[in-house]
């Protein structure tokens, strides 16, 4: 024991790795009222991990390559030992990340977590939430089926959109005049080095701006304002062992619908792999009916929802971009004298319902074929969407709220 | 150590000119690395016009060729059709093709080149966001309407095209199909991609 201790001694004397460890671990100060809303922040870094190692398995069998990628990946999914399974446990984990990370992003609306003096925390937080998307994008152009081809082909026309330079612009993203294997090749070196590079750069900066502030709670109050003698928050616990051990209960929970789908249905009926892209990409035929991954939904339908202007589909791009912009904004829009949901008077909570329900009906306007009944009701719901961030300075303001509690309650 | 005597302005004056050469070499550096990105020397030289044999092309039928990496359809245009594209400038966008999606010789409700008036050459991409868009020939279909006589629909938002690529008014696309260079070597063959300079 004296010999461990002595080169702890050793190491913190070249490298702050008990200070490290003490900081953001076993001294660091959680509030002691954490609900189930609190697992999905270390879920979501438990995916990040299981998306990288699973990542680096599937690089050493895939082909970027336009002519060997579609049969490379159903390579993996015959051929390789096992190679299926960590191929399913990568494809549901891009799912399972946004499920994830959207729960944990409702979670900061509910409990003001965004708030005075978290604004960074929640800014890193939606660069995150962008890069993510960036990620998945790029990924599933890799497999080089049917709707990854034409998907692409969407998506990066959306920045053909652009006044004046965007046809330049498209070309310039694709390194070619269509999806080709220059797209391919590229969006492989995007995808798994340079994105996931800055994500973890993004995370860091996330966890350091969340300990540096310190976690929010259920109740919305600072417990750093409540301290003891020693300078402790008298309504924190340590992380560790508290958190670390009530997070492994949720990783428990999570891992059995995770493997539930991994075993039982890896596709989710056409919804975590799509079953046009069972077919290899044909750069002459479009499927019949396409449409992005579940997670992109929402913003698809607004894409849809806008019709051309100045014979320019600009303005669905900008309002497709927007409905993320409006997001880093959210601490100033906020202007109620209270963080949390639970003192909160009627207005909020409606509003925040309704925003809750608007995004989940966009998500599923986004993977119906546009009617024009459709289209009217996704122009509804995007108008709502944006009404529940432009009228939020209004409406939280004559809100009524009820008195904050001076401890975290249990 | 001391700052006593120490020339603030001139040592405000060396950091901000040393940041800017140094702005600047990040700024030369940056070129090569976008410019990597742009489409190769390969890339660009695969865009070689394409010979098309249309002799056994029906009127009614399209068919689908390879130019640039992108769908081409040419499309022989019946009678009835040829009619019916006379009287649909009330529900089109651009009836007269005056946007600039199309080479001179194919600014006419049909859009085609003179020498074949039935014939028309498509890049078969929806000028919205880039899906090619279905054929849906048939009159009156269930989906499109009473009215529909015959075109193009994009699976991906819905756009709708007439026979001759003009899209409809109040859809996502906001302008015609694209008809690219092309002329007829003979009778029966079209070169796309390249039109002997007709302007």
């Amino acid at each position: 024991m004296n010999k461990l201790q002595a080169l702890m001694g050793w190491v913190d004397a070249r490298f702050p790795a008990t200070k490290m460890w003490e900081e953001h671990l076993s001294k660091y100060y959680a509030p002691k009222n954490f609900n189930f809303w609190y697992f999905f922040g270390s879920l979501a870094l438990l995916i990040l991990v299981l998306q990288i190692v699973t990542g680096i398995v599937l690089t050493m069998n895939y082909k970027p390559d336009a002519t060997l990628a579609f049969a490379s990946v159903e390579y993996i999914m015959r051929d390789v030992d096992m190679g299926w399974f960590i191929r399913y446990m990568h494809s549901t984990g891009a799912s399972a990340f946004f499920i994830v990370v959207y729960l944990h992003m409702f979670r900061g609306l509910m409990y003001g977590s965004f708030r005075n003096p978290r604004e960074l925390l929640w800014i890193f937080g939606v660069l995150i939430y962008v890069a993510l998307m960036a990620e998945a994008f790029m990924g599933y152009l890799l497999p080089w089926g049917q709707m990854s081809y034409w998907g692409a082909q969407v998506i990066v026309n959306l920045f053909a959109a652009v006044p004046f330079v965007g046809e330049e612009l498209s070309i310039w993203i694709r390194g070619d005049f269509v999806i080709s294997d220059a797209t391919l090749n590229r969006f492989f070196a995007f995808h798994v080095i340079a994105v996931p590079l800055v994500l973890l750069g993004l995370v860091v900066a996330h966890i350091l701006a969340l300990h540096e502030v310190g976690s929010n709670n259920p109740d919305g109050i600072e417990i750093k304002k409540n301290k003891d003698e020693n300078g402790i928050p008298k309504d924190g616990i340590p992380f560790h062992p508290y958190y670390t051990v009530k997070d492994i209960v949720g990783v428990v929970v999570f891992l059995i619908f995770f493997f539930a789908i991994v075993f039982f249905a890896p596709e989710m009926g056409g919804y975590f792999i799509e079953h046009a892209n069972f077919e290899p990409a044909d750069p002459l035929k479009t499927p019949e009916h396409i449409a992005p991954v579940w997670y992109f939904t929402p913003f698809y339908a607004m894409l849809r929802a806008v019709p051309p202007m100045f014979g320019s589909q600009f303005p669905g791009v900008v309002v497709m971009g927007g409905a993320i912009v409006v997001m880093f904004f959210l601490p100033w829009l906020d202007r109620s004298p209270v963080k949390s949901v639970r003192y909160r008077g009627p207005i909020f909570k409606a509003a925040l319902a309704i925003f809750a329900i608007s995004f989940v009906v966009l998500g599923y306007l986004g993977v119906q074929p546009a009617t024009p009944f459709l289209t009217l009701m996704a122009q509804i719901f995007t108008t709502i969407y944006f009404l529940f961030f432009f009228l939020m300075p209004w409406y939280t303001k004559i809100d009524t709220t009820k008195p904050v509690p001076e401890r975290v309650t249990s | 150590m001391s700052t006593d005597g120490v020339d603030t302005s001139k040592r405000r004056f060396l950091i901000g000119a040393t940041s800017a050469v140094g702005a600047v070499g990040v700024a030369g550096l940056a070129v090569p690395f976008i410019a990597s990105m742009n489409p190769s020397a390969r890339a660009r030289a695969a865009g070689a016009p394409v010979e098309v044999d249309i002799s056994k092309l029906q009127p009614g039928e399209r068919i689908t060729v390879e130019w640039q990496g992108k769908p081409v359809w040419i499309l022989r245009r019946s009678e009835q059709n040829m009619k019916d594209l006379e009287g649909m400038a009330d529900k089109l966008a651009d009836p007269k093709s005056e946007l600039p999606q199309q080479p001179a010789y194919a600014t006419n409700v049909y859009r085609s080149n003179e020498k074949r008036a039935d014939i028309v050459v498509l890049v078969g991409i929806c000028t919205h966001l880039g899906c090619s868009p279905t054929f849906r020939p048939e009159l009156a279909a269930a989906d499109l309407g009473a009215d529909w006589k015959g075109g193009f629909y994009c699976p991906c938002h819905g756009s709708t095209f007439d026979l001759a690529g003009r899209v409809y008014a109040g859809v996502p696309a906001p302008s015609n199909l694209v008809i690219p260079r092309h002329q007829y070597l003979s009778d029966s063959v079209i070169m796309v991609g390249e039109d002997g300079g007709a302007a």
